[in-house]
C-alpha cells in the first residue's frame, strides 16, 4: 500500500514536469502577453521595458529554470491579468469547480445505475428502448448545444403557438408547449460562504437554482455513456454461469440483481468512471463558458485569450494532479471491491 | 408627564421605524449589468482600455468630458480659457469631496497629471504637456511646449484622484501612487475618486458592486441608482439570454448576431449607434511592388464593396467607410464616399499592366473585431473579381499582433479608434512614414509614406485655431482617398440593450463610456 502511493508520488511529479515542459515550451504559440497588457497606441519602448520585467527576453531554458526553481518552493509565479500568485487565483476558482463536478457526478450515479440496470434486466420493454434511444441522442450533441437548448427552455423561456389560441384544447396544448422559463441564465448568485475563498452553491435552495442547468449540462455527456457501459457490463453478467446457477437455486431475482450481479458489473464501471471524472473536469471549460460559471475553466479559457502564461501552466499541472489523484482513488476503491487485485502490481 | 413624552416618542418612533423601513428598503434602486469584460485594476492608470475608461466614468469625474455632439461638457473643470498659445488656464469646481472624505483642489490635478506622466500607457498621450501649476485652490494652469490643440481633448482623460489618499506608503512599504502592471499595488486595489458611486466589493473575473456616493457633488444629475452590480460575461449568447431572462437589466456589446432577437422582445429596447472604431485593410508596397502604384491601390479600393460588406455580412451594423475620421471628427469630409466600382478597378488594373493580376497574401484576426474573419474571407472574394488570388490566413487575436507587427502578410486588418478622438491620430499612427524612434506609423503595416502629410499633420497639430486645423485635417483625408493609402472598411456599430424599464439612451455615446451616474431607472 505505502509503496503503490510512493510509486504514484512518482507518478504525479513526472506528470507535472512532463506538462510544465510543454506548457512552457508552447507559450510562444499563445500570443503575446504583453499586447493584453497595454492599451493600442502605447509606444514599443514601453512594451520593450515590460517585457525585460517580466523577464520574456531570456532565452527558453533561463525561463524555465527560474519557472521550475521556484514551482519547487510551491511558488507558481504571479498571475499577468490578476495580478496575484497563480495558485491564489486557481484555489479561488476551483471550488466553484469542484462543486459543479460534484453535482454532475450525483446526477450521473443516480441517474445511471438504475437505468442501466433496469434496461439490461428489461431489455426489451419500450422504456428500455426509450432510454437507448435518447442516450443516442445524448453523445451525439456537443455540451454547449445542450447548454443553450437549456438556457432558452428554463432560462429565458419559450412561446410557442402552433395550435389556435382561442380554442379550449388549442390553448391548452400551447400551454403544454411554452415554457415559463425564469431559471437563472448564468453564474452562481450569492453562493454562501463556508471557509476562507470556499463559497458553496449548496447550501441554499436558491443556490442549488444556480446549480441545476450547468449541473445538467456537464452530466448530459458523461450520462449515455455510463447508462450504455451498465447495461452492457450487467447483460454480459445476467449471462454468466454463476447466476444461472443462483437462479437455479432459487435465490430471489432481486438478490441476484442487486448483490450478485450489480457487484461485479460495478467493477470495470468504477474504472471507467474513475477516469471519467476526471475528464469532467477538463469539459468543465465548455460548461463554464456558457453558464459563465466561474470556476476554473472559464478562468482557463480567458487566460489562454489574455495569454497569461504562468496562469495556464498552473491550471494544467493542477489538472494533471486531479487526474493523478483520481486515478490513484479508482485503484484503492477497486481493490476494496476485488481484494483480489494487487496494488503493487506484482503477482500474488 | 416626561414619562408619557417618553412612552408617546417612543411608540410614535417605533411606528415610525416600522412604517417607513420597508418603504426605504424598497426605495433602493438597483442596476445588474454584465459587459463582455471587467476592468483589470482599479488602479485608472494601469491600462488604457475601454473597461477602464469606463470604471473611471463610474468612480472618478473628468476635467471635461464628451457629450453626445462631440462637443466638451464640464465636469470639474467649470471654465477654461486659452492664455495664450501654449497656456490653458481651468477654473475647478469648489464643492467636491472625494470618496475619502477628502476635499478635492487644484493640487490633486497637478497631482494626477504627473502620475499620469509616469504611466506607461497614458505617458505619451500626454507628453506634450510641459507643467501643470496651481495658481489658487480652483484654478490650475497648463503649460504646453508648443502650441497644442487638444488640450481640452487630453482633460477628457484627466480624473483627478485623491492625492492624499493616494500618498504615503502601505503595509508592504510600497508607496501607494506606484503604478504596477504585473502585481498588486495599492492603487490596484484601493479606490478613492469624486465619482457618482463608491466600489463596495470587487471579485476579479466575478463581479463588482458599486454604491451611489452619498457626497456626490453633481446634485442636478437626474441618476436615480443606488447600486450597481456589473457581472462580466464574455460569452455572447449567454449575456443576451442573462438580459432576456430577466437576470440582469443592462448589457454590452449586443452582439450582431441577436441584435433582432433583442430588438423583438417587448421586455427589452436596444440602442444602437454609428461608432468610431475603423476597420481597415493595409495594402503593404514593401513586400507587393504592384501597391507602390497608386493605380494599383486604387483599383482595390473600387473593387472592396463597403455597402455590401455592411449591408449583408454586418446586416447593417456597420457604418461603410471612405476615409478615416467618422462624422463629428475634424477632419472628416462629408464628400468621401465609398467607392465600389468592378469596372472601373478592372480597368485601373489593366492600366497599371496588371491585367491578369498577381497572387497576395492577407492575415486578419477571427476574435478581435465583429465577423473580421468572415470580412477578410469576402474582401477576398472580392479581389478575385480583378484576378488578384488571396491566400487568407486568420488568427485569434493573441497571436495577430505578433503577426501584425512583423508585418508577415501583403494586405492586414486593422481596426483603429483615436484615443484623443481626433482625426490627426489615424494617420500619425496608420500612414504616417514609419519612424521606430518618434513611433510615428507604428501600426502602419501598408509602409505607406507620404513626407508632406506627415508635414501637413504636424502643422496641424500646432494650429490652435480649430477651424483652421480642421481643414488642414481635412486635406489629409482627400490625399489619402485620392492616393488610396489604405482600404477602408466601415466604422464598427455600438449596441446595448437594457430592461425596457432602464432608460439607458440618454447615458449612451459614441466613446462606449455609458454615463451611469446620470442613468434614470423608471419605477414600474
Amino acid at each position: 500500500m505505502i509503496a503503490f502511493l510512493i510509486k504514484r508520488l512518482y507518478h504525479a511529479l513526472l506528470v507535472m514536469f512532463i506538462i510544465s515542459i510543454i506548457a512552457f515550451a508552447i507559450q510562444d504559440n499563445l500570443g503575446d502577453p504583453i499586447q493584453q497588457m497595454v492599451g493600442q497606441s502605447v509606444p514599443e519602448s514601453e512594451r520593450e521595458a515590460l517585457r525585460e520585467e517580466l523577464g520574456l527576453n531570456d532565452p527558453f531554458l533561463v525561463q524555465y529554470l527560474r519557472f521550475a526553481g521556484n514551482a519547487v518552493q510551491f511558488d507558481f509565479g504571479y498571475s499577468y491579468t490578476f495580478n496575484q500568485p497563480t495558485t491564489e487565483v486557481i484555489m479561488r476558482h476551483l471550488p466553484a469547480t469542484l462543486e459543479l463536478v460534484a453535482a454532475s457526478t450525483f446526477l450521473i450515479i443516480a441517474l445511471s445505475i438504475p437505468i442501466g440496470v433496469y434496461s439490461a434486466i428489461r431489455p426489451r420493454a419500450w422504456l428500455s428502448r426509450f432510454f437507448m434511444g435518447v442516450s443516442i441522442i445524448g453523445i451525439s450533441i456537443p455540451v454547449f448545444l445542450t447548454a443553450i437548448v437549456l438556457i432558452q427552455l428554463f432560462a429565458i423561456g419559450v412561446s410557442w403557438s402552433p395550435f389556435p389560441a382561442d380554442t379550449g384544447w388549442g390553448a391548452w396544448l400551447n400551454g403544454v408547449l411554452s415554457t415559463e422559463g425564469g431559471m437563472p441564465a448564468y453564474g452562481r448568485g450569492d453562493p454562501v460562504n463556508v471557509f476562507g475563498t470556499w463559497d458553496t452553491n449548496f447550501a441554499s435552495l436558491t443556490g442549488l437554482t444556480y446549480l441545476v442547468l450547468p449541473a445538467v449540462s456537464l452530466a448530459s455527456i458523461m450520462l449515455p455513456l455510463f447508462i450504455r457501459l451498465i447495461r452492457a457490463e450487467m447483460l454480459e453478467v445476467l449471462q454468466s454461469e454463476y447466476v444461472k446457477f443462483a437462479r437455479a437455486k432459487g435465490i430471489s431475482l432481486r438478490r441476484i440483481y442487486f448483490i450478485h450481479a450489480l457487484k461485479n458489473t460495478m467493477l470495470p464501471v468504477i474504472t471507467v468512471g474513475g477516469v471519467q471524472i476526471g475528464t469532467l473536469v477538463a469539459y468543465t471549460i465548455l460548461t463554464e463558458t456558457v453558464f459563465q460559471w466561474p470556476g476554473m475553466g472559464l478562468m482557463f479559457l480567458n487566460a489562454i485569450q489574455r495569454s497569461d502564461v504562468p496562469l495556464i501552466v498552473t491550471y494544467l499541472m493542477i489538472v494533471g494532479l486531479i487526474f493523478v489523484i483520481t486515478n490513484t482513488l479508482v485503484d484503492l476503491i477497486y481493490g476494496l471491491v476485488n481484494p483480489t487485485v494487487k496494488l503493487t502490481g506484482k503477482p500474488a | 408627564m416626561t414619562l408619557k413624552k417618553t412612552l408617546l416618542a417612543s411608540v410614535i418612533g417605533a411606528a415610525m421605524t416600522t412604517a417607513l423601513l420597508p418603504a426605504a428598503a424598497s426605495a433602493e434602486t438597483s442596476l445588474r449589468m454584465a459587459y463582455d469584460a471587467d476592468p483589470v485594476s482599479l488602479d485608472i492608470h494601469e491600462q488604457l482600455s475601454g473597461g477602464i475608461l469606463q470604471l473611471s466614468h463610474m468612480t472618478f469625474d473628468p476635467l471635461v468630458r464628451w457629450n453626445k455632439d462631440l462637443t466638451f461638457e464640464p465636469r470639474l473643470a467649470t471654465a477654461w480659457e486659452q492664455v495664450d498659445d501654449t497656456t490653458m488656464r481651468m477654473t475647478l469646481r469648489d464643492d467636491v469631496t472625494f470618496h475619502s472624505g477628502n476635499s478635492f483642489t487644484a493640487e490633486d490635478v497637478v497631482w494626477t497629471v504627473e502620475r499620469l506622466k509616469r504611466s506607461p500607457d497614458f505617458k505619451a498621450i500626454f507628453e506634450p504637456i510641459a507643467s501643470v501649476t496651481a495658481i489658487d485652490d480652483t484654478t490650475v494652469e497648463f503649460k504646453t511646449s508648443k502650441p497644442y490643440p487638444l488640450l481640452l481633448n487630453l482633460a477628457t482623460y484627466v480624473f483627478p484622484m485623491d492625492s492624499a489618499f493616494y500618498s504615503g506608503t502601505d503595509e508592504d512599504g510600497d508607496p501607494k501612487d506606484e503604478i504596477v502592471k504585473n502585481g498588486n499595488s495599492y492603487a490596484s486595489t484601493h479606490l478613492s475618486g469624486t465619482g457618482p458611486y463608491v466600489v463596495t466589493e470587487r471579485q476579479q473575473g466575478v463581479r463588482i458592486g458599486f454604491e451611489r456616493f452619498d457626497d456626490y457633488w453633481d446634485e442636478d444629475s437626474p441618476g436615480n441608482v443606488d447600486n450597481i452590480v456589473m457581472t462580466p460575461i464574455s460569452e455572447n449568447a449567454t449575456r443576451v439570454a442573462a438580459l432576456l431572462s430577466g437576470d440582469v437589466d443592462f448589457i454590452a456589446p449586443v452582439p450582431p448576431n441577436d441584435l433582432d432577437r433583442v430588438r423583438e422582445d417587448e421586455n427589452v429596447q436596444l440602442v444602437t449607434m454609428s461608432g468610431t472604431r475603423i476597420i481597415l485593410f493595409h495594402m503593404n508596397q514593401e513586400r507587393v511592388e504592384a501597391f507602390q502604384d497608386p493605380r494599383v491601390r486604387q483599383a482595390f479600393a473600387y473593387a472592396i464593396n463597403q455597402e455590401g460588406i455592411a449591408d449583408r455580412l454586418m446586416k447593417g451594423f456597420a457604418t461603410p467607410a471612405a476615409q478615416f475620421s467618422p462624422a463629428g471628427y475634424a477632419g472628416h469630409v462629408d464628400s468621401l464616399e465609398p467607392r465600389y466600382d468592378l469596372e472601373k478597378a478592372k480597368q485601373l488594373m489593366a492600366d497599371a499592366g496588371y491585367e491578369d493580376g498577381f497572387e497576395i497574401t492577407m492575415m486578419a484576426p477571427n476574435n478581435r473585431y465583429v465577423n473580421d474573419a468572415k470580412i477578410a474571407q469576402a474582401v477576398a472574394a472580392m479581389l478575385a473579381r480583378i484576378n488578384v488570388t488571396v491566400d487568407l490566413k486568420t488568427l485569434p487575436k493573441a497571436q495577430y499582433w505578433g503577426e501584425y507587427d512583423d508585418r508577415v502578410a501583403d494586405m492586414m486588418m486593422i481596426g483603429w479608434h483615436a484615443d484623443t478622438e481626433d482625426s490627426a491620430n489615424f494617420h500619425e499612427y496608420l500612414t504616417a512614414c514609419p519612424d521606430a524612434d518618434t513611433g510615428a506609423g507604428q501600426y502602419n503595416a501598408g509602409n505607406y509614406c507620404n513626407p508632406e502629410l506627415d508635414k501637413l499633420v504636424a502643422e496641424a497639430n500646432l494650429e490652435v485655431d480649430l477651424a483652421k486645423r480642421a481643414e488642414m485635417l481635412q486635406q489629409v483625408e482627400q490625399a489619402l482617398y485620392d492616393d488610396a493609402a489604405f482600404v477602408p472598411l466601415h466604422w464598427q456599430d455600438l449596441a446595448w440593450a437594457s430592461a425596457s424599464n432602464v432608460d439607458i439612451e440618454p447615458v449612451l455615446n459614441v466613446m462606449n463610456f455609458p454615463y451611469l451616474g446620470d442613468l434614470v431607472i423608471n419605477e414600474e
